[in-house]
């Protein structure tokens, strides 16, 4: 529709003149085991662009963001189709390749990103071996110090605090800010986050979303982020993606997915949409 | 985990072998044979009844159950065990002798088994199926089927007598003495290990932090060895305290066959000579080892994982 809702940001200008896709997904199917679990799925992300993939449980959304990070299980694949990132296929990365791509290019966000680290080592080492993983010339007190800064702009109080704790010690909000704070460390191009405000409160969820959005207008972050949270895909995301049963259902600009849904299931997605 | 834990836990070990001591002692006491006879024929005598008699005074035993008791009680809390019957020394003097060279071979075999253990078993781990897997299978069964004297006589044919390496029968002083038994005994661990530390390390790997390391970009080798490892030393910390428990009792078997001046054999004489005073050493030691490792267990848990340390529910 016209003008865009109260609340959802536009995107920054660049996006606008940049037509020319980060990410490009271009008919996918990936099956486990050789069972199709998402079939057919193309969805372009140009720089600094916010997607937001919904859908219910069990629809493929993980699937199609772990693909992208090249992370599926080892009883899943890629059967058909392909992703190109920056302008090449993720399909044939070797390892060295893949490595130095989630280290400075592409990051992803968990639901629990307590559970995504070492329950029995330092969040504080687990952030300066990530730094220091991917910037090898970076000092121990020099990753510190830059964890700590990231930490402090994802609005955490007491960081050193939070650098001396285990992920078990935090509450869901904190881990998530921590999560996205890791994820943010080396301006990555792309953000991919799965859930990342679905176990928290609605308070810390919009104040997630909040910092997310503040990241895209800083960095120019792309995200891909998937939620169930129809509220959260509306305020955030430029354009919604509506999966159901490993199928791209609709795809399209925001305020057309929420206005004019063409399925009945989007439009009892919406139906049931909690605000936020 | 502060000083009034660790101040309870050492009373508890002192009332449990306080406790142990007594059944100990009842058990003895009640046992059929005459410690005064068993003495004598020990030493090759055939003693007339007035003789046992002496004997028996001198041992105090034809004082009431719980003056003995009470008497031999004092005397331990004084590092005063007695004296061996069989072999008439300070029942002190000979555990002390023994206690140095199966503390070394305890730790000997352990280190040895882990050495292999751990490398095998995560080799086999992270490659499911491949032929490190199954050569690791292979000798993990080899190890658990084949009995220690077995394996022991194996070893003195093939490095002592074909290549003469090593000599054959060992006094426990040098490192020489201690390699064979030291691997007899690493052998049959490995087995039993090499198969805990790759269901350990599988059990990790399809944890989620994993995925969350590989995301962040960590190589496999890293998250192997500083994230997978130090997880999945924690299930196997209970079976090393164990497997140390049962070493430091002495391992009769292996020792006979190399001849090595362990507890084991020592513990094994003296049940066949009705030897109580060192029967009954020997056994408060055992029940010392064994809580003092579950106790030390224990700090390791608390040490290595934080959410026990920090009182978290896992
Ligand atoms: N490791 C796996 N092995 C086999 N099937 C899987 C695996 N992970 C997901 N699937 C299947 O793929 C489909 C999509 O799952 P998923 O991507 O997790 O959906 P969502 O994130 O939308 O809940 C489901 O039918 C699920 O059963
Ligand atoms: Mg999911």
């Amino acid at each position: 529709m016209t003008g865009s809702r109260p609340g959802r940001e536009d995107p920054p200008e660049k996006n606008q003149v940049d037509g020319t896709p980060l990410l490009s997904v271009q008919r996918m199917t990936v099956s486990y085991d050789g069972t199709p679990a998402v079939s057919d799925v193309s969805l372009d992300v140009t720089p600094g662009e916010i997607v937001a993939i919904v859908g219910e449980s069990g629809s493929g959304k993980t699937t199609v963001i772990r693909a992208v990070l090249g992370l599926l299980p080892s009883s899943g694949q890629v059967s058909s189709g392909d992703i190109r990132y920056e302008g090449r296929s993720l399909l044939d990365l070797d390892q060295a390749q893949w490595l130095d791509l989630r280290r400075h290019r592409m990051s992803m966000v968990f639901q629990d990103t307590g559970a995504m680290l070492n329950p029995v080592r330092r969040i504080g080492a687990q952030f300066v071996e990530y730094i220091r993983t991917a910037e090898p010339d970076v000092t121990r007190a020099q990753a510190r110090e830059r964890a700590e800064a990231m930490l402090e702009r994802m609005a955490l109080p007491d960081p050193r605090r939070v650098m001396d704790s285990y992920a078990f010690e935090l509450s869901g909000g904190m881990r998530q800010r921590v999560g996205i704070a890791m994820a943010m460390t080396f301006q990555p191009a792309l953000l991919l986050a799965d859930e990342p405000t679905s176990a928290l409160d609605v308070t810390m969820q919009a104040q997630i979303v909040r910092q997310m959005l503040a990241l895209r207008r800083q960095e120019g972050t792309a995200i891909m982020i998937v939620t169930h949270n129809l509220g959260v895909a509306a305020h955030m995301a430029d354009t919604i993606m509506v999966m159901r049963a490993g199928h791209v259902l609709e795809l399209g600009p925001t305020d057309q997915i929420i206005d004019h849904p063409t399925h009945e299931y989007t439009a009892s997605l919406l139906a049931s949409m909690p605000s936020l | 985990m502060d000083a009034r834990w660790l101040a309870r836990r050492l009373g508890q070990i002192l009332v449990v072998l306080v406790g142990i001591s007594f059944i100990t002692f009842v058990l003895v006491w009640l046992a059929p044979g005459d410690p005064a006879q068993a003495m004598y024929t020990s030493q090759g005598i055939t003693p007339t009844p007035e003789m046992v008699e002496e004997m028996r005074a001198r041992l105090g035993l034809d004082k009431p159950f719980l003056t003995q008791y009470v008497t031999w009680l004092g005397n331990c809390l004084h590092g005063n065990f007695g004296t061996s019957y069989s072999l008439n020394k300070p029942v002190t003097d000979l555990m002390l002798a023994r206690l140095w060279p199966t503390i070394k071979l305890a730790l000997a075999s352990l280190v040895l088994m882990l050495l292999v253990a751990v490398p095998l078993g995560m080799a086999a781990a992270v490659r499911q199926g491949s032929v490190i897997d199954h050569l690791a299978r292979g000798f993990s069964f080899l190890g658990v089927s084949m009995p220690n004297f077995w394996f022991g006589l194996l070893l003195i044919w093939a490095v002592a007598l074909k290549l003469g390496l090593l000599p054959v029968v060992s006094t426990g002083k040098g490192l020489d003495q201690l390699i064979m038994p030291a691997v007899t005994l690493a052998f049959a661990m490995i087995g039993r290990y090499t198969r805990q530390v790759r269901t350990a390390v599988l059990e990790e790997l399809n944890q989620d932090y994993v995925i969350g390391a590989r995301a962040r970009g960590m190589s496999e080798r890293t998250i192997l060895w500083r994230h997978v490892l130090p997880n999945a030393q924690l299930p196997l910390l209970t079976l090393l305290g164990l497997s140390l428990g049962s070493l430091l009792g002495g391992t009769a078997v292996v020792e006979v066959v190399f001849s090595y001046p362990g507890l084991g054999n020592m513990a094994v004489s003296a049940v066949t000579s009705y030897d109580y005073p060192l029967v009954q050493t020997y056994v408060l030691w055992i029940a010392l080892i064994y809580m003092v490792i579950n106790l030390l267990v224990d700090i390791s848990y608390a040490r290595l994982d934080p959410r026990v340390r920090r009182g978290a529910r896992s």
